[in-house]
């Protein structure tokens, strides 16, 4: 218990436990939601009545941008992220998710990086663009710098998105309680698991194109300008590959706690857990082949909108089939009609709505008509307001007890859905008719005398029931609850292992870590909370008072690692202050001070490293239990730092294949690219580079083998010989571009190609700090022969810098000879 | 348990390789009302070739799935009803992928050129 107790005081803010930085993020997504729909407001009550003057044109598009902005980068990706954070241990029967500090990290940036943006519409400098921010309207056309907070702000906080995927996935792979295998894990962490994936493969291109689009903004280089070669559709292939996936990142969580609650209510099993799992696994991948439905009106050809309206038929298959799985639950079952179940009933019948509208746009013909109306407003917002705002609010319901032991106002829960179901269809069922009737999105204002004024001021006192559905709602949450009694333990008599816990909870997620046998314990094993009290399973104490969790194996979960995991600390909050001000500062054009904020955040980074990661224990194994002895120490594919390092670097190279993808879409479309008049990087130094950036990459893996046969000379020297490789293949690959005189503001071509080996130069400059940091550690006696996770994970990074130089060399070098 | 991702990997190579095919196609027509039969051809063939690994694919599901002595719902804490419910899980992604795939190629059947 006192391994797992948060500080007070002031010191409370250093805090790492999920159930408290979960619940710190829950309530910042909350606020934002506020925010959101607050801003919402102000547009309904501008689209009241026709020609009103009550948002000028400007503060308008200011407020639509925020609005779309704030509700998906700040409400519906982090909801999921938070709440995961916030239950996922308890639901896997663990203490902790494994990288505690780097879910506090995440916060804090996403902190930073939300009141950075929403701050600026209090300054009038919000973006303008829309939330899609679509060039040449926000390179050209949008002074200012409000597209800069946008690109830049987003990015960051969409590192910390990605930071909260690592986490999550190694979380629900690595951390599960013995004897819970990969069939017998809850439908929840499948979900997420998925979610957190797709994550990795949907994030990075936006990342990639506000690169780009930063770039063109702020030196000119011109990756969206026709005329220098540049096609500003390349953004919307960027922004959709992440903007279609992103729906369904922000959905599948969220019918995620549909699967757990409906279960429950009708006391019985979910009826298809394996088709649950085919619908998550295939909407995951069927999402990845929908973007171009959002660009059906860019001219693209006939053949290639039919692959994507087919493939947007597709997705409609697994979507449903999930639903249909919840009905069969509730029909199976004995329903228990409840608060929360009120709102999953509500949440999918309004998502069923927007799934059949989802089909009619998807069909490229009806599309062409309804693009950019309000019939798409209604749209997306009956998915997202019915799959994500819905089941949130029936999750808040449900779990509440288990953040501060007492139960919500069934009462007040009840009035809330009512004005909440009613405030949303009185104001998104008229927006299909102004849609179809021609009202356009994202204009301020709309002349009277064309059919419009009704329906709009009908949306807009549905808007202000939504509104007051969302006051009785916040209210029920934050009001009081000192004199309402404790709930009982396991209010709703759930099968899941998130239930196990006392009322009020305590720190330590679990009172000790239990063996599984079932996707209900809780039901199906017998005397299964008293064993849990009594500490009869594993690790039932901490007796060294170090914060520990297990980890097991992927597929059975087999007990694997006693893992000691970092407790409170402020530099989480250091280093997402000063990386914020490397995406802060460039917004006000103050490069210096950038640079100064990186080299202090890569010091708070290395110290938080140094002190927190790969700390060697002071014995070799621990009993946990049953007989059972396990390492305190692995490194290896086993770990949880090796696979953190793979799944970042999958999100890191899928970064690298975007900005690849730019460059074939220019190859493919643009007959001048490259162009005859500018001479490509040649051969030479781009080969010489390779090679180099090779030999650093073997030298490592030798060096890693040193380490482990304990030659330290070899090792250190080895270390040595790929620093210096490695400096000479930045050198090379930078000396390409710049002997050849390409100016990446002449055209597009000199930029992809700078861009490309700047992208590298900087990944074998991470790597070259990665292989002092192992000498280092060598030489402080904090990596050994046999302790050397250190190494271990720098050489897979060095895998994928070796991928990356290969494949830039032979784009920058290859590419121009086949032309 | 990369098995089951195969069958969705395959529907996206197929779709991948049918959409990069298709923007070179048409990048490099003069004549976009032209026919392109000849690459709604390649479309349907590969398609036939990714519904065949998709085929084999599920048919290993199947032997797992199919495997004596469990019943559905393959919920029991054992290995073999592990390899059972990936198998399962195999033989529906593969027909949910098998279904897209064809909903590409007959796509191709009924939109005739690049405009």
């Amino acid at each position: 218990m006192k391994a797992w107790q948060p500080p007070t005081g002031w010191r409370y803010w250093s805090e790492v436990n999920n159930s408290v930085v979960g619940l710190w993020y829950t309530g910042l997504v909350f606020f934002f939601l506020v925010f959101g729909g607050l801003l919402a407001l102000l547009m309904r009550i501008q689209l009241a009545v026709p020609g009103n003057t009550f948002l000028s044109a400007n503060l308008y598009s200011q407020v639509f941008t925020l609005h779309g902005s704030v509700m998906m980068f700040l409400f519906a990706i982090p909801i999921f992220e938070a709440v995961s954070i916030l239950f996922l241990p308890q639901m896997m029967g663990a203490r902790e998710l494994p990288f505690p500090r780097l879910s506090a990290f995440g916060f804090w940036a996403f902190l930073i990086g939300g009141i950075f943006l929403c701050g600026s519409i209090f300054f009038n400098a919000a973006p303008t663009g829309g939330w899609f921010m679509y060039p040449p309207l926000t390179s050209r056309y949008e002074p200012g710098i409000g597209a800069d907070m946008w690109l830049l702000g987003f990015s960051f906080i969409e590192v910390s998105a990605i930071a909260a995927a690592v986490e999550l996935i190694v979380g629900i792979l690595k951390c599960r309680p013995p004897g819970m295998r990969i069939h017998l894990i809850p439908l929840y962490a499948w979900y997420v698991l998925v979610a957190a994936a797709m994550i990795l493969f949907a994030f990075p291109p936006l990342i990639t194109g506000s690169m780009l689009l930063e770039l063109e903004r702020a030196f000119n280089w011109p990756f969206f300008d026709a005329a220098r070669g540049g096609d500003p559709l390349l953004w919307q292939h960027l922004f959709w590959l992440f903007g279609h996936p992103e729906v369904y990142i922000a959905f599948l969580p969220s019918v995620a706690l549909v699967a757990m609650i409906v279960p429950t209510f009708a006391r019985t099993p979910i009826v298809g857990y394996k088709w649950i799992v085919l619908s998550a696994i295939g909407t995951a991948f069927l999402s990845f082949g929908l973007w171009v439905h959002h660009m059906f009106t860019t001219g693209l050809p006939g053949v290639t909108l039919a692959l994507f309206s087919a493939a947007s038929q597709a997705v409609a298959i697994p979507t449903g089939v999930q639903i249909f799985c919840f009905i069969a639950t509730v029909y199976v079952g004995r329903l228990r009609p409840s608060v929360p179940m009120l709102y999953v009933a509500g949440g999918l019948a309004t998502f069923v709505i927007g799934g059949l509208t989802g089909v009619m746009v998807a069909v490229a013909s009806f599309n062409f008509q309804a693009h950019d109306t309000h019939f798409v407003v209604a749209h997306l917002h009956s998915v997202l307001i019915g799959g994500t705002i819905f089941p949130v609010i029936a999750a808040t319901y449900y779990f509440f007890p288990l953040i501060n032991g007492k139960l919500l106002s069934e009462r007040l829960g009840r009035t809330a859905f009512w004005l909440l179901f009613c405030g949303f269809n009185i104001t998104f069922l008229p927006m299909h008719f102004t849609g179809l009737r021609g009202m356009a999105r994202r204009v301020y204002t709309y002349p009277a005398g064309i059919g419009l004024e009704g329906l709009n001021l009908t949306s807009s006192i549905g808007a202000l029931i939504l509104a007051a559905g969302f006051g009785v709602l916040l209210w029920d949450i934050l009001r009081p609850k000192g004199k309402d009694p404790d709930a009982p333990r396991n209010p709703w008599q759930a099968g899941s292992l998130e239930w196990l816990q006392e009322m009020p909870g305590k720190p330590w997620g679990v009172r000790c870590i239990p063996e599984i046998d079932s996707r209900y314990p809780l039901w199906d094993q017998p005397n299964f909370v008293r064993d849990v009290d009594e500490g009869r399973f594993f690790m039932p104490d901490a007796e060294e008072e170090k914060r520990e969790m297990l980890v097991t194996s992927i597929i059975d979960a087999k007990p694997e690692q006693c893992l000691r995991i970092p407790g409170p600390s402020f530099i989480t909050l250091l280093s997402a202050i000063f990386l914020g001000g490397v995406f802060i500062f460039p917004t006000f054009k103050m490069y210096w001070s950038m640079a100064v904020s990186g080299v202090v955040a890569l010091g708070c980074i290395l110290y938080w490293l140094w002190h927190g990661s790969g700390l060697i224990p002071e014995k070799e194994e621990k009993a946990i239990g049953h007989g059972v002895t396990v390492p305190l120490y692995i490194s290896g594919s086993s770990s949880v730092g090796w696979w953190a390092m793979m799944i970042t670097m999958l999100a890191d190279i899928t970064a690298f294949v975007s900005i690849l993808f730019g460059y074939f879409f220019y190859w493919t479309l643009h007959n001048d690219f490259p162009p005859a008049s500018i001479a490509g990087p040649g051969l030479i130094w781009p080969i010489a580079g390779l090679l180099a950036s090779l030999a650093a990459w073997a030298l490592t893996m030798l060096a890693r083998a040193w380490n482990r046969q304990e030659k330290p000379g070899s090792f250190y020297a080895g270390i040595g010989m790929a620093v210096l490789s490695a400096v000479f293949g930045i050198y090379a690959l930078l000396a390409g571009p710049k002997q050849a005189a390409m100016n990446p503001e002449e055209h597009v071509y000199p930029a992809m190609v700078w861009l490309l080996v700047i992208w590298t130069a900087l990944h074998i400059a991470v790597g070259i700090i990665m292989q002092l940091y192992c000498a280092a550690r060598r030489y402080a006696g904090r990596m050994t022969a046999r302790y050397d996770i250190d190494i271990s994970n720098v050489t897979l990074y060095w895998h994928f810098v070796a991928i990356t130089v290969g494949a830039t060399v032979a784009v920058i070098a290859g590419f121009p000879l086949l032309r | 348990m990369w098995l089951l991702v195969l069958s969705p990997s395959i529907w996206a190579a197929h779709f991948l390789a049918s959409y990069v095919g298709a923007a070179m196609w048409c990048g490099t027509m003069e004549d976009r009302a032209k026919s392109v039969d000849a690459m709604r051809l390649w479309i349907v063939l590969f398609g036939l070739v990714a519904l065949l690994l998709i085929g084999i694919i599920g048919r290993i599901g199947r032997r797992k799935y199919q495997m004596e002595g469990g019943e559905p719902p393959f919920d029991k804490d054992t290995a073999e009803d592990r390899h059972r419910f990936l198998g399962a899980a195999t033989v529906l992604l593969s027909g949910l992928s098998a279904m897209a795939t064809i909903y590409v190629c007959l796509s191709q059947l009924f939109i005739r050129n690049c405009l």
